[in-house]
């Protein structure tokens, strides 16, 4: 027999969290919420031991994921969670590193680091809150604004081509590529999971809705709208043909591609390993 | 590895970019992160072949700005750090010395100075980073620059920074310049048990502990101490102002407390930190500050003054930052006059001019070739007038 | 009708449907209607009451009470970690 609801005091994933630091600052229904909840349940699932975890991020508010969580977490300075992350990853090899960071903050101030963390596969985890704006500060545009819509910074309408991140990541020599959404957090999990076994460079990007910042000025009521347009716009393709990963707002019948996309192997950055490999 | 392999004891005719190398490893260096940038390229290449060497990590970072953040993480994840680079290279490693500084992760920056500004003058000297080393990055925060005059120095300083650093919990700079970089000179190498090795402060507190405030500086020297990633502490390292759990806390009151002990942890311990080398200062009338390459020219002038009856005598810094600014007040009771030769248009006299109302005269160039003793001469003159 | 029985899963008599039991952290909540909305059972509504922000948190709708099969979507979904289910007798 089952009742009504019952109050409790606190929820099952709060071992993995900063309860002291709850709530967070997230907006009502920010995408950031159910992502970082996904990958607190991989944390828990992924059969390494907690202290072996770390996360580091940049600056936005995906950037304040970390602090939340109770791992030893890095909220370093905006674009270069990756070069930090992966000194760490070189000088603890044990650990389990993940950058945890947003679409502005990876991008475009830390475009660079992203490819040439990619390039050299170095095994780290990157998990990219995708919300198509720089949302902390307001609403800006960013580089994966889909064109067409506003922001502060583009009243007029984006006319920037946004970089397709799948295709991106992959091409720089990621060996794990994904995409997923808020929404489609079973199977986000799965694939942070996925991530965490793999060595190598690994990156999913995750659809968020960030309501106040970018679904305000593009005529989304509100993040359950945006979720909505996710549950009606998704398809699931693993095979997708990584070029036409495209996020389209405009046209009403353009899909949301998902799917794990890549999955391959590579040798993962050891520059000692690899070093003895080239002498031999 | 053995300590041996790491320390090349023994005497050595060594280029001073190699000896900064030399002295990374003899200082148990476990990481180097950096760019390639003229003066300072020898001590990446050197360390490119030293560090795999022993099992340690050498990473061509895609920028400086990547190779300063690539430091924090792996200060933080327990290593020895260090890069090294030139100008250009140093405003960009500026943005992530402020992170250094705001997470106190111990680190060592080499910074072989060459003509500037901008792209400047990339193969020859200059001494125009000071006030740079200083006030670099944006906020109010402390560091310790070190200034070698001898590729011997460049030795025994890079050993200094990471002693340094790790008792501070600071980013430290060796501000070397291509004249020293650049020269080849005798470097002794002690044995590998005579290097002096400071290390970080640890915890009293057991992981798990939930009492450890990572942040609480409860000694007198304000330092905390350190816990690296995978300790099991989980602790938050934030690049904003935090207070004594680590966490966020973007309010005044947290903010001006934080801020205050990065600053006083070397404010308020500069005596014990600052380092200079006092020559013929006894009976000066004149006092000559000096630094870096031109130390060498400075010394050659006043013992040419010397030897022409003028009382003049020689300050040299060892440390840059913090400035020796008592010994700098003690001087200007006795002297009449202070000169500051240096490459660049007038660095360390401002900082000169600061604690002294005697007269400060300077002896300045640009850049671009080594100081010669005359015009120092020249100037000794002058100040004795 | 006769396709309708032919349909019915062969091991009918032996899988239970789960059974779950809702808890709620109303002061976490801030509303956004994920849970409700996402429910595959329809099992929850917002309440005309308010937690101490003001937001409208969801409470287990009249009637629902037996609906709840604990696939914890809600759970994994809420951005606050304000909702999760427990499947009765496990």
């Amino acid at each position: 027999m089952s009742m009504g609801e019952i109050v409790a005091e606190g929820h099952p994933i709060d071992t993995v969290f900063r309860t002291d630091r709850l709530p967070h600052i997230w907006c009502p229904g920010c995408g950031i919420g159910p992502a970082v909840h996904a990958y607190a349940q991989a944390i828990l699932e992924s059969g390494i031991p907690r202290d072996r975890h770390v996360c580091a991020s940049g600056i936005g508010c995906t950037g304040r994921a970390p602090g939340y969580l109770d791992v030893d977490s890095y909220h370093t300075t905006h674009g270069r969670a990756i070069p930090f992350a992966m000194a760490m990853a070189l000088v603890k090899p044990e650990l389990e590193v993940t950058v945890f960071s947003g679409d502005g903050d990876l991008f475009a101030i830390g475009g660079n680091h992203f490819i040439h963390a990619a390039r050299r596969n170095v095994d780290i985890n990157v998990i990219c809150i995708n919300n198509f704006t720089y949302g902390m500060t307001g609403g800006q545009v960013g580089p994966t604004t889909p064109l067409g819509a506003r922001a502060t910074t583009a009243p007029y309408g984006n006319y920037e081509p946004p970089f397709n991140l799948p295709y991106l990541a992959a091409a720089t020599g990621a060996v794990f590529v994904a995409r997923w959404t808020a929404l489609h957090v079973r199977q986000l999990k799965k694939a942070i999971l996925r991530a965490m076994q793999k060595k190598g460079f690994t990156f999913i990007e995750v659809l968020a809705p960030c309501p106040v910042g970018f679904g305000n000025p593009n005529d989304i009521g509100d993040a359950l709208e945006e979720v909505w347009l996710y549950r009606e716009r998704c398809v699931v393709d693993h095979r997708a043909h990584l070029p036409d990963l495209e996020i389209d707002l405009r046209h009403k019948d353009a899909p949301f591609v998902m799917g794990n996309f890549v999955d391959i192997e590579r040798k993962p950055f050891d520059p000692l390993a690899m070093m003895k490999d080239q002498e031999e | 590895m053995s300590a041996e392999e790491r320390v090349l004891t023994g005497s050595h005719f060594m280029l001073g970019d190699h000896a900064c190398a030399e002295g990374a490893m003899a200082a148990g260096c476990d990481f180097f992160a950096g760019y390639p940038i003229t003066p300072s390229t020898e001590i990446a290449e050197r360390l490119s072949n030293r560090l795999p060497a022993v099992g340690a990590i050498f990473v061509q970072m895609e920028d400086e700005l990547a190779s300063m953040a690539a430091l924090v993480g792996a200060s933080l994840a327990g290593a020895r750090a260090m890069t090294a680079t030139s100008g250009p290279g140093f405003s960009l490693m500026m943005e992530n010395v402020g992170m250094a500084a705001m997470m106190e992760a111990p680190c060592v920056v080499v910074n072989v100075q060459r003509g500037a500004p901008s792209t400047g003058l990339p193969t020859l000297v200059g001494q125009s980073d000071m006030m740079q080393a200083k006030w670099g990055s944006h906020g109010d925060y402390e560091i310790v620059a070190y200034s070698p005059s001898s590729p011997q120095e460049c030795f025994d300083h890079v050993i200094k920074a990471f002693n340094t650093a790790d008792r501070w919990r600071i980013p430290v700079f060796v501000m070397a310049d291509e004249l020293i970089g650049h020269m080849t000179e005798r470097v002794v190498i002690p044995p590998a048990d005579q290097i002096p090795r400071v290390e970080r402060k640890r915890p009293r507190h057991k992981p798990g502990d939930e009492s450890f405030l990572p942040f609480l500086a409860e000694d007198e020297d304000l330092v905390p101490p350190i816990v690296h990633a995978g300790e099991g502490y989980r602790v938050n390292f934030d690049s904003l102002t935090h207070n004594e759990k680590g966490y966020p806390a973007t309010f005044a009151e947290p903010h001006d407390r934080l801020v205050r002990r990065l600053v006083n942890k070397i404010r308020l311990h500069a005596d014990q930190i600052a380092e200079c080398e006092e020559t013929f200062l006894d009976d000066a009338e004149v006092a000559v500050v000096a630094y870096g390459s031109t130390a060498r020219s400075a010394r050659q002038a006043v013992n040419e003054a010397r030897q022409q009856g003028i009382r003049v005598g020689l300050l040299r810094l060892i440390t840059v930052w913090p400035f020796p600014e008592s010994k700098v007040r003690e001087l200007s009771d006795q002297v009449k006059a202070f000169v500051v030769p240096e490459l660049n248009l007038g660095q360390m006299s401002r900082e000169t001019e600061r604690f002294t109302s005697r007269p400060v005269i300077g002896v300045n160039h640009a850049g671009g070739v080594m100081m010669a003793p005359a015009p120092i001469l020249d100037a000794i003159r002058e100040a004795v007038r | 009708m006769a396709g309708v029985l032919i349909r019915q899963p062969l091991d009918r008599a032996i899988v239970k449907i789960p059974r779950g039991q809702i808890y709620i952290i109303p002061d976490r909540c801030k509303g956004c209607g994920f849970c409700i909305d996402f429910c595959p059972r329809d099992v929850l509504v917002e309440t005309s009451d308010m937690n101490a922000k003001g937001y409208h948190y969801p409470v287990v709708a009249e009637g629902k009470e037996e609906e709840c099969v604990a696939c914890q979507f809600c759970s994994i979904v809420c951005p606050e970690f304000a909702i999760y289910s427990e499947e009765i007798g496990k």
